[in-house]
């Protein structure tokens, strides 16, 4: 079961730090300087919530590995990530359709995680990060309704880029041995469990903002086993490139 | 194919630092909407806990004196010092007042 | 005419008399024109100044490094923006100020259109860069424009780990392996003397300054505040165990001061005029994000249109 958990607080972890990273490319490229300074503080809330989760699980796989350790020192096999979360920003509607698609998981799993009380550590990380990503749920879900109800362009970018992202999403909600260990044992209840209301949310959302919910059934997949899209590596060649570059350096 | 690009109206910030205090105006930021400029307003002017409670008002809906009336309006306070409790000669037995 | 002498009078006697002007006060046209150009540039240069520390956000090299990082050019975007916002109330939009940015009507300051090499140069900026631009913009706090005044009590109070988080990076470079030390002499070595011009030109052959000082916009000359940085910054360096790239670096018991050699003000006036490392990026960098985040802004103005219209047209109808 330990093996197994912190197997799961790491997907929980670089579902935050991988987000944190893209969105952190956005700084200084906003369409407007306040939606700059927004990208940021979401980008600074996941990056808090990835260290306290890598932290966790490098204690509890026991092996002396702190959040660095971790962040730098895994290869692209080794990243725990859904894909959803890698993809390139492509443009600003690309980044928030993707957000808001992360987001209204992000907080169901939270939920969850937060008001279990077989890990208490890992339960008040969760209850920390779910009024952070509550936040970030409401300003993605409203960013989606305004271009999706906005100009007749912004309406078909950002139908686009819900076409592309969607096939992302079934991942999110995929079960395997590790995750029904979790579940076994109380911590989380299976990400299957999840589609349901993650569906109605999404839909309404969806609706709010006059775009057709794709009924695309491709399944794109993988991140969860370490195998991922093309991108990941690049990300992390250019995040990993000092402490590669000079191992064992303090910065 | 759009219209004249024209930018997102100014609105104004109020903060409320802490309870029991009034709203204090903080500065600027521009927004498409009230929503947004909530939003806007939490993440420019509070990312280091100034807050617990915003306004934002749309510049334009501010009516505001004039400053060329300054003395019209403010200078006939002047001579009424009567308003001040310094204007009053007590004896210095009383005390509590 | 007499009536505008009248008026200039008065308010040159207000400001003499240490009050501040605000918004909507009567003020000579030069004394707007001179703030608007001042401000706007100080915006400018915030925003711009995102993107040479921008750049090292994604290959920070550590997770608490990357969050101080982001969190301190998120700051300048934030201080870039209570500049606009001052500048805006002397009559100025901020589609006005960035559209002469983006097209080079106006400027910003010339330190950001030197590049960021390496991990060494976010210690190097905020140890110097940031050391520098406090000692500017401290006075700034106390200028004669209530507006400009309050915006940068805000920045200043910021910006106060900016460069604390600068100069403990170079301690730890300089406390670290050869290679990192041999980085932050190479940083200190590239960025000392951009830092210098940032004060602006020798007061002989300032402009703008003795206006701006009796206007109260500007405090202390360049070159008194070019010597305070130096004073205070040569001892910090040789804390760090660094050598500043100067041969003239002397101290000088008979002024308390340390001579330092000549600035080479052409190299100065090439990067002015545009032709820094790095100008052409920085605003084309700029440009771009503007013009790609135009259907969005767009989108957001006609959303908001739409919202109102419904709104207005549900109370009509109720």
């Amino acid at each position: 079961m330990a093996d197994q958990e912190h197997e799961w607080i790491l997907r929980l972890g670089d579902d935050a730090l991988v987000l944190a990273q893209r969105l952190s490319e956005w700084c200084s490229h906003g369409p407007a300087l306040e939606e700059d300074i927004a990208l940021s503080n979401i980008a600074l809330d996941l990056l808090g919530q990835a260290r306290a989760l890598l932290t966790l699980a490098g204690q509890r796989e026991g092996l002396g590995r702190d959040e660095d350790a971790l962040a730098y020192f895994r290869t692209d096999r080794e990243f725990r990530n859904a894909l959803l979360v890698e993809l390139p920003n492509g443009d600003f509607g690309d980044t928030i359709v993707r957000q808001m698609l992360f987001d209204q998981f992000a907080v169901l799993r939270y939920e969850a995680l937060a008001s279990q009380t077989v890990d208490l550590e890992l339960a008040a990380i969760a209850a920390k990060a779910l009024k952070e990503v509550r936040y970030h749920a409401a300003h993605s879900a409203q960013w989606v309704v305004r271009l999706g109800d906005g100009t007749e362009e912004s309406h078909r970018r950002v139908q686009e880029s819900l076409n592309m992202l969607w096939p992302y999403t079934a991942e999110l909600f995929e079960d395997d041995a590790v995750s029904k260990a979790c579940n076994e044992a109380g911590v989380l209840p299976l990400n299957a469990s999840f589609t349901a209301r993650w569906t109605e949310q999404v839909r309404a959302i969806l609706e709010e903002a006059t775009l057709t919910c794709p009924e695309s059934t491709a399944l794109l997949t993988g991140g969860r086993s370490g195998r991922h899209t093309e991108h990941l590596s690049y990300m992390l060649a250019e995040m990993q490139v000092l402490q590669r570059t000079y191992p064992g350096a303090e910065w | 194919m759009s219209a004249p690009k024209t930018e997102w109206p100014l609105w104004e910030v109020f903060i409320r630092s802490r309870q029991g205090l009034s709203h204090k105006h903080v500065g600027s930021l521009h927004a498409a909407d009230a929503t947004m400029a909530i939003s806007n307003a939490r993440d420019v002017y509070t990312r280091r806990q100034e807050g617990t409670s915003i306004w934002v008002v749309k510049a334009e809906d501010i009516t505001a004196s004039t400053p060329s009336d300054k003395d019209v309006l403010f200078d006939p306070a002047n001579d009424k010092i009567y308003r001040h409790p310094t204007f009053y000669d007590l004896p210095d037995e009383v005390k509590n007042m | 005419m007499t009536q505008e002498m009248d008026l200039n009078q008065r308010f040159e006697a207000y400001i003499a008399s240490d009050q501040k002007i605000e918004a909507k006060d009567w003020m000579p046209d030069a004394y707007r024109k001179t703030l608007i150009r001042q401000i706007s540039q100080h915006a400018h240069s915030e925003i711009i100044g995102m993107q040479p520390e921008g750049n090292w956000i994604t290959r920070a090299p550590s997770l608490k490094r990357k969050s101080i990082l982001l969190a301190k050019v998120q700051d300048e975007a934030g201080h870039g923006l209570y500049l606009y916002s001052a500048a805006e109330t002397l009559g100025i939009s901020r589609d006005e100020m960035l559209n002469a940015l983006h097209t080079g009507k106006s400027k910003y300051s010339s330190i950001f259109n030197y590049p960021t090499l390496a991990w060494a140069d976010i210690g190097a900026i905020g140890w110097l860069v940031d050391g520098a631009a406090i000692m500017n913009q401290v006075p700034l706090c106390k200028c004669s424009y209530g507006p400009y005044a309050r915006a940068m009590v805000r920045v200043c109070k910021e910006e106060s780990f900016h460069q604390r988080q600068g100069f403990e990076i170079m301690l730890n470079l300089s406390n670290g392996k050869p290679e990192q030390k041999e980085m932050a002499q190479d940083a200190l070595n590239r960025w000392w003397w951009p830092s210098l011009m940032m004060f602006g030109p020798n007061d002989a052959s300032s402009k703008h300054s003795e206006q701006n000082m009796r206007w109260k916009i500007k405090r202390f000359s360049n070159d008194e505040l070019r010597q305070r940085f130096v004073d205070m910054t040569v001892p910090q360096a040789e804390l760090l165990g660094l050598t500043v790239p100067d041969p003239d670096l002397n101290w000088n018991e008979a002024t308390g001061h340390y001579d330092f050699g000549p600035i080479n003000w052409s190299e100065f006036e090439q990067v002015v005029a545009g032709n820094g490392p790095c100008n052409r990026e920085r605003i084309e960098t700029r440009v771009t994000a503007h013009e790609n985040g135009a259907w969005v802004r767009d989108a957001a103005a006609a959303y908001a249109a739409k919202s109102a219209e419904r709104a207005a047209s549900q109370t009509s109808a109720a």
